[in-house]
């Protein structure tokens, strides 16, 4: 009953709050960003014990792939970019539209059918290897769309504008966004419960005992990074329409951005709990804003800085921390040591 | 297509360019062997993955510039880099190295991450991010009727490369110090007994591999040009070589260090420029696919 009314007010937040700061929509929008990213790592990195530093790599590909769908369904790709911008391509309200939902969901059942290649070639990697190889592949993605000109090579790619009013366009990927991230978390919450769930803990806690029970590891780590592919894609996917005009290094396959953010939201919030990659990625959020207003020009320092001290000093995250303390919140018992 | 093509058919016309390519591969080679011996030496000794390795060598660069512009004669530059990149390497032992010794693997990896990213951008505020070199006033010397070009400039780099590592070498093998890194390296807690401080040797170890990059990156702004942002590829380039030769392997890293550095010359060549840095990436995947085929533990299932 409790839940259930926060569950409602928290809905009710979310629906409000763009009318209630319009000028932040886009803010707001990038915050939903954050969240999905971060409970799509927290999936591998949290619950299995998988720690990717190349999630990077299936935003970019989802921005790729969702731009080249809605372009391929009316124009000729490689003439629309490399037009030099100066000859005119134009789509109509419902082109966009339909180009735009396709495209977006393309990318997500792209990333998820990479994922599972990418995932067959890397997951026999373990620790660091696995993080380190992952990186490579973001890595050498990003270079080597930089260099292939039907895409744009490293000019990127320019989508047409929302159509229509732009505030309604921030609207519109608000709820976009605040969408793929409720679906999400409802997906989640239900998933941790499942035989899945435990399986994937399994998997974190000891693999070859895991494995040794009959657990096919192998398929569930597939199947795990697949979902988790899916839904960076669409975001990505939703990205590239938002941005309109994206590059393949810096806002694509963005390593050190993005790609390392996600990781430290993971992190800040508390990882392989429902709730943590949440609060560290609204966490994470404010403080990179309040840094970029208010250290301009060494923002950048202060989110390394800020990194360093996350991952050395405060590793268990804020979820970790009210765990310690607060065990009770969580329904774990504590033998209280009678005094005498 | 017909452009790499033509790329291919010329080193089989030309063999003299082949040789150009292959002395080229080798002078940076011997570059990236050095960082990469730095990261298998922290690697190895305190089962840290230092992902600011790239950074170190950057700074190293930017020390000799910054010291070249006030004056000081370029060569003294390593020397000057050597010492200034310890001192670094020494600090960042204190503050955040030594606190994740401990932990588990991917810990130490994010923490350098983290740090890599900060000393890029305190090199961007610093000096600006255009890129930058050292020229050196000596000639160049041509071979095969001008077809094989080697500055006089990069022969010192790779002299003064070598000489480094020889020295690194012969310190690791006699010195009492040496002796306390590899046998810390071979088994921590048994050095503690036997008296080693073992804190002592994770301190100098750490800043030994700052100046050793430090010193490669002096080296490389004589003969290339260096940007606060090319660090990255440097680490990929070191855990490239590491991954392939395997830790505690000094002639293995030395042997994939010039591999790599000639591969990528090729690379380059065919492919043209901007394929560089992806060849050093998938040279990465490669290695890793290649180690992870050789590993494969054969799976059986009954039915």
């Amino acid at each position: 009953m409790k839940k259930s009314i926060f569950y409602t007010v928290l809905l009710a937040i979310i629906l409000v709050a763009p009318f209630a700061f319009p000028d932040f929509r886009t803010q707001l929008a990038t915050l939903w960003l954050m969240i999905v990213v971060a409970m799509t790592w927290d999936m591998t990195g949290g619950q299995m014990g998988y720690n990717s530093l190349g999630n990077i790599f299936f935003y970019g590909t989802g921005m790729y792939v969702a731009a080249l769908i809605s372009i391929g369904m009316v124009h000729d790709v490689g003439s629309y970019n490399n037009a030099a911008r100066s000859e005119l391509m134009t789509f109509t309200d419902a082109q966009y539209f339909t180009g735009a939902i396709i495209g977006i969901i393309g990318a997500g059942l792209f990333c998820a059918l990479t994922a599972v290649v990418i995932g067959y070639l890397t997951f026999g990697l373990r620790g660091p290897y696995f993080a380190i190889g992952t990186l490579g592949v973001a890595i050498a993605a990003g270079e080597l769309v930089a260099n292939w000109d039907w895409v744009g090579g490293g000019q990127g790619i320019a989508l047409p504008v929302y159509p229509g009013n732009l505030d309604v366009g921030k609207l519109f990927f608000y709820f976009l966004f605040a969408g793929t991230g409720v679906a999400l978390f409802v997906f989640l919450k239900w998933l941790y419960t499942t035989r899945f769930g435990a399986a994937i803990n399994a998997i974190r806690d000891d693999e070859e005992k895991a494995e040794a029970m009959g657990i096919h590891t192998l398929r569930y780590k597939l199947t795990t990074w697949a979902m988790a592919a899916f839904f960076v894609g669409i975001v990505g996917g939703i990205s590239a329409f938002q941005l309109i005009h994206f590059e393949p290094l810096e806002t694509a396959y963005q390593t050190i951005n993005l790609g390392i953010f996600m990781v430290v939201c993971v992190l800040l919030g508390g990882k392989g709990t429902l709730w943590g990659p949440i609060i560290g990625a609204i966490l994470f959020h404010v403080i990179k804003e309040v840094t970029w207003n208010y250290l301009l020009g060494w923002q950048w320092v202060a989110l390394g800085a800020l990194i360093v001290v996350t991952v050395v000093y405060f590793q268990d995250g804020v979820m970790g921390w009210l765990m310690h303390k607060k065990p009770e919140w969580f329904g774990i018992r504590v033998e209280q040591k009678e005094a005498r | 297509m017909d452009q790499i093509l033509g790329n291919i058919s010329l080193l089989f016309e030309f063999p003299v360019v082949n040789l150009k390519i292959i002395i080229d591969g080798v002078m940076i080679g011997a570059l990236f062997a050095l960082a990469a011996y730095g990261l298998a030496l922290v690697w190895g000794v305190m089962n840290v993955k230092n992902l600011a390795q790239g950074d170190f060598v950057i700074a190293g660069g930017y020390v000799a510039w910054y010291f070249t512009r006030q004056g000081v004669p370029p060569l003294f530059g390593v020397p000057l880099a050597f010492v200034v990149m310890w001192v670094i390497g020494w600090v960042v032992y204190k503050l955040v190295i030594s606190r994740v010794i401990e932990r588990d693997l991917f810990t130490s990896l994010l923490a350098t991450f983290g740090l890599a990213i900060m000393m890029a951008q305190i090199m961007n505020l610093m000096f600006g991010s255009d890129t930058q070199s050292i020229q050196l006033k000596y000639d160049t010397l041509y071979f095969f009727d001008g077809f094989v070009d080697v500055p006089i400039a990069k022969l010192i780099g790779v002299t003064l490369a070598s000489s480094l590592a020889v020295g690194v070498i012969l310190f690791m093998k006699k010195s009492r110090m040496g002796q306390a890194i590899r046998a810390t390296a071979q088994d921590a807690r048994a050095a503690r007994i036997l008296g080693i401080d073992t804190e002592k040797v994770y301190a100098f170890t750490f800043s030994l591999n700052a100046a050793i990059c430090g010193a490669a990156g002096a080296i490389i702004v004589m003969v290339w040009v260096i940007q606060p942002f090319y660090g990255i590829s440097y680490s990929i380039r070191a855990f490239v070589i590491v991954t392939a030769a395997g830790l505690g392997n000094l002639p293995g890293v030395i042997a994939a260090g010039l591999g790599i550095g000639a591969a990528e010359q090729y690379g380059a060549h065919i492919f043209g420029i901007g394929y560089q840095q992806a060849i050093a990436v998938l040279l990465l995947l490669i290695v890793l696919l290649y180690r992870l085929i050789q590993q494969r533990r054969v799976r059986q299932s009954l039915n």
